[in-house]
């Protein structure tokens, strides 16, 4: 079942990458780009990472492409945009995707998956393996653990048993708020300034 | 639509076991047909719910205009006029403008409706009846629900009509805008309970309705009807519908659509509708608690199980009932506002006032702890009496790690609904558990004043 499951979401997201890249309209490649993340965001599910799945649809599906399809909206000349691509483009971005299709190629080839899959299956026993898609003890746990961890409470669970603390990620994550922050006033900072040397238009709110 | 099948502990898995005794298939047949009736369950919370809310929506407004409203329909007072609506609206035909992606605009309402019908999954209708048992369970739940926007923009653009675009541009301001406090409201909650689990919270509000986190202190009073308000905006309801706006935008991002493809999108509010009212009673109003300690006492204890759950479930559907019909009469009593307005509101109130109640309910516990010396303002337990959390010695460390072969309580995480299930194994959890065991006073206070 779970490989079913597996297989539609891997094949939604494979499907809806190569129709972001075929088709040449604008918002239908945002379409197929909701397509693509949410079907990521599937497979997170399927992982038991439902935080981030979660966090997938909230800042991709719903952040992302929602600010991309309001830009396209706002900027558009014409009804529907069309992108086309010229030569030199698709030559370089065939160039990066191979190298990092190759990349992949060769992390995956380098693993031995047998003696991975051997070796775990005797050290956790076959129960946790054949199930990937439902594992009860893994359920739900995530948030917790992920919130200590920003908070600078990172536990880690040894094999025998003990749990012993490590220093989380506080630091990173405040310097990412206070990064966060800064873009905010920056670019708040901008709009304002562009209102002002463009003379004063009390009224430009109500015509949207 | 797969999630149940991927990560639903609760009632699929019960379910499953009683199937499994019937019909002794396979056991991926049996989980697929528990999930098909959660499914099923889910649709009908998601259908019936919109279908009495419209014709409720059309009898407040003419009972507010002094008219009758529908009279004929199905008896005395109309009751079956949303089915009639729905019979007339499957036969209408299916337009598309000549001007439209015809592609986008045809598969846009069904966005919308997903998007809405998703968000119903990590509802929890009662203790523990909830399709997927997730610790971030108002998390997940928010952010599909926020993906309704994408197809009502999707729906505006591809409708290659002015009116339609600009309904969705001021749609996907609004809703962008109004994310802002929609999340800063709801997290206050989260901070006074501790826990994303949006079971959790409500059990954590049993008791007298004085433990319901609306009175728990002055911030979360107002903080719930900010998020009133902001749900309002967030579902497109008046006085915040500038994406319809009949009046100057014909139909807003609907202009162009009929049929069914019209009345999905109307599904779809009223569902989502139900569903963040379903959220401010989990969240601020005690969810499926009556509010009166031995009336609560009796349906859990005397009653137990499944009746009890049963009442609950009832509560709670009339709870959020009330509040969609307070939705309706806002919306048939103020005027719309335009959109400058309704963006002042937002950026210039809402945001404000909403970063000054979490900050208000972060100190209000701590400022109560210093001078009255206890983190709430009654003596008594305010938070309501949490699940006992098990002694750290007690609780079984069932890692996979450490004891792969250990199912001899398979059915412990079933029935477990309580914040003390999840303490299993060492996560962060148990260890905040164990650590202030040693200062007594400590652990009463964290335990209190909602660690």
């Amino acid at each position: 079942m779970s490989v079913l499951v597996f297989a539609i979401f891997a094949l939604a997201a494979c499907g809806g990458a190569l129709a972001v890249v075929l088709s040449q309209n604008v918002v239908r490649m945002a379409f197929w780009l909701i397509i693509s993340l949410s079907s990521v965001a599937g497979l997170f599910f399927l992982l038991n990472a439902d935080f981030v799945g979660a966090t997938q649809l909230l800042i991709y599906v719903g952040g992302t492409v929602v600010l991309l399809i309001f830009g396209v909206m706002l900027t558009a000349q014409g009804p529907y945009v069309n992108l086309k691509t010229n030569p030199a483009e698709v030559v370089i971005s065939l160039a990066i995707g191979g190298v990092v299709f190759a990349m992949l190629v060769a992390a995956f080839s380098g693993v031995n998956w047998s003696a991975n899959s051997e070796r775990l299956t005797a050290e956790f026993g076959t129960a946790t393996l054949q199930t990937p898609g439902y594992n009860q003890q893994g359920e739900g746990s995530t948030v917790r653990r992920i919130g200590g961890a920003l908070s600078g409470l990172r536990t880690e669970s040894l094999r025998d048993g003990r749990a012993i603390e490590r220093p989380g990620y506080l630091l990173p994550f405040e310097i990412v708020s206070v990064h966060l922050l800064v873009v905010l006033v920056g670019a708040s900072y901008l709009a304002r300034a562009k209102r002002r040397s463009g003379g004063s238009e009390p009224g430009a709110g109500p015509t949207v | 639509m797969m999630l149940p099948m991927a990560a639903t502990p609760t009632i699929v898995e019960s379910l499953a076991g009683w199937l499994a005794s019937w019909i002794s298939s396979s056991p991926d047949a049996v989980r697929f047909v528990a999930a098909a009736l959660h499914i099923g369950l889910l649709a009908a919370f998601f259908g019936l719910p919109a279908f009495a809310f419209i014709w409720a929506e059309r009898k407040v407004s003419a009972r507010i205009q002094d008219r009758l409203g529908p009279t004929h329909t199905g008896g005395r007072f109309g009751w079956l006029q949303s089915l009639a609506d729905g019979i007339k609206l499957i036969q209408k035909e299916d337009l598309a403008p000549a001007a439209a992606d015809r592609m986008l605009f045809r598969v846009s309402p069904y966005l919308v409706v997903i998007a809405s019908f998703a968000s119903f999954l990590f509802m929890p209708f009662s203790n523990g009846w909830v399709a997927v048992a997730l610790d971030c369970g108002l998390f997940i739940g928010m952010a599909v629900l926020s993906l309704e926007v994408l197809g009502v923009v999707l729906a505006g653009y591809s409708s290659g009509s002015k009116w339609s675009l600009f309904g969705g541009m001021r749609e996907t301001a609004q809703m962008v805008s109004y994310e802002v406090p929609l999340g800063l409201t709801a997290v206050i909650p989260v901070l006074i309970c501790g826990t994303m689990n949006l079971n959790e919270i409500c059990q954590m509000q049993s008791g007298w309705f004085t433990n319901w986190l609306v009175f728990h202190s002055p911030f979360t009073f107002v903080a719930f009807f900010v998020f009133f308000v902001v749900t309002l905006a967030s579902n497109k309801r008046a006085p915040f519908d500038l994406a319809e706006a009949e009046s100057e935008l014909v139909g807003g991002f609907h202009t162009e659509y009929s049929g069914m493809r019209w009345s999905f999108f109307f599904l779809a509010e009223y569902a989502s509708m139900f569903f963040v009212s379903g959220l401010g009673v989990l969240l601020f109003l005690g969810g499926w608690w009556t509010g009166i300690a031995p009336i609560d006492s009796a349906l859990s204890e005397v009653l137990g199980g499944y009746p009890g759950r049963v009442l609950g479930l009832l509560v709670f559907l009339t709870k959020s009932s009330l509040l969609v019909v307070v939705q309706i009469w806002v919306r048939w009593t103020l005027p719309r506002l335009r959109i400058d307005q309704v963006m002042e509101t937002c950026l210039k109130y809402l945001v404000p006032i909403s970063c000054f109640l979490f900050i208000g309910s972060v100190m209000y516990p701590l400022v109560l702890l210093s001078a009255l010396g206890r983190p709430t303002l009654l003596p008594v337990n305010s938070i309501g009496t949490r699940v006992p959390v098990l002694p750290p010695a007690a609780v079984p460390v069932t890692t996979p790690h450490d004891h792969p072969h250990d199912h001899s309580h398979p059915h412990d995480h079933n029935h477990g609904h309580g914040p003390g299930e999840h303490s299993h194994g060492p996560g962060g959890h148990s260890s905040l558990d164990r650590d202030p065991a040693e200062k007594p006073a400590a652990r009463e206070v964290t335990l209190r004043g909602g660690r």
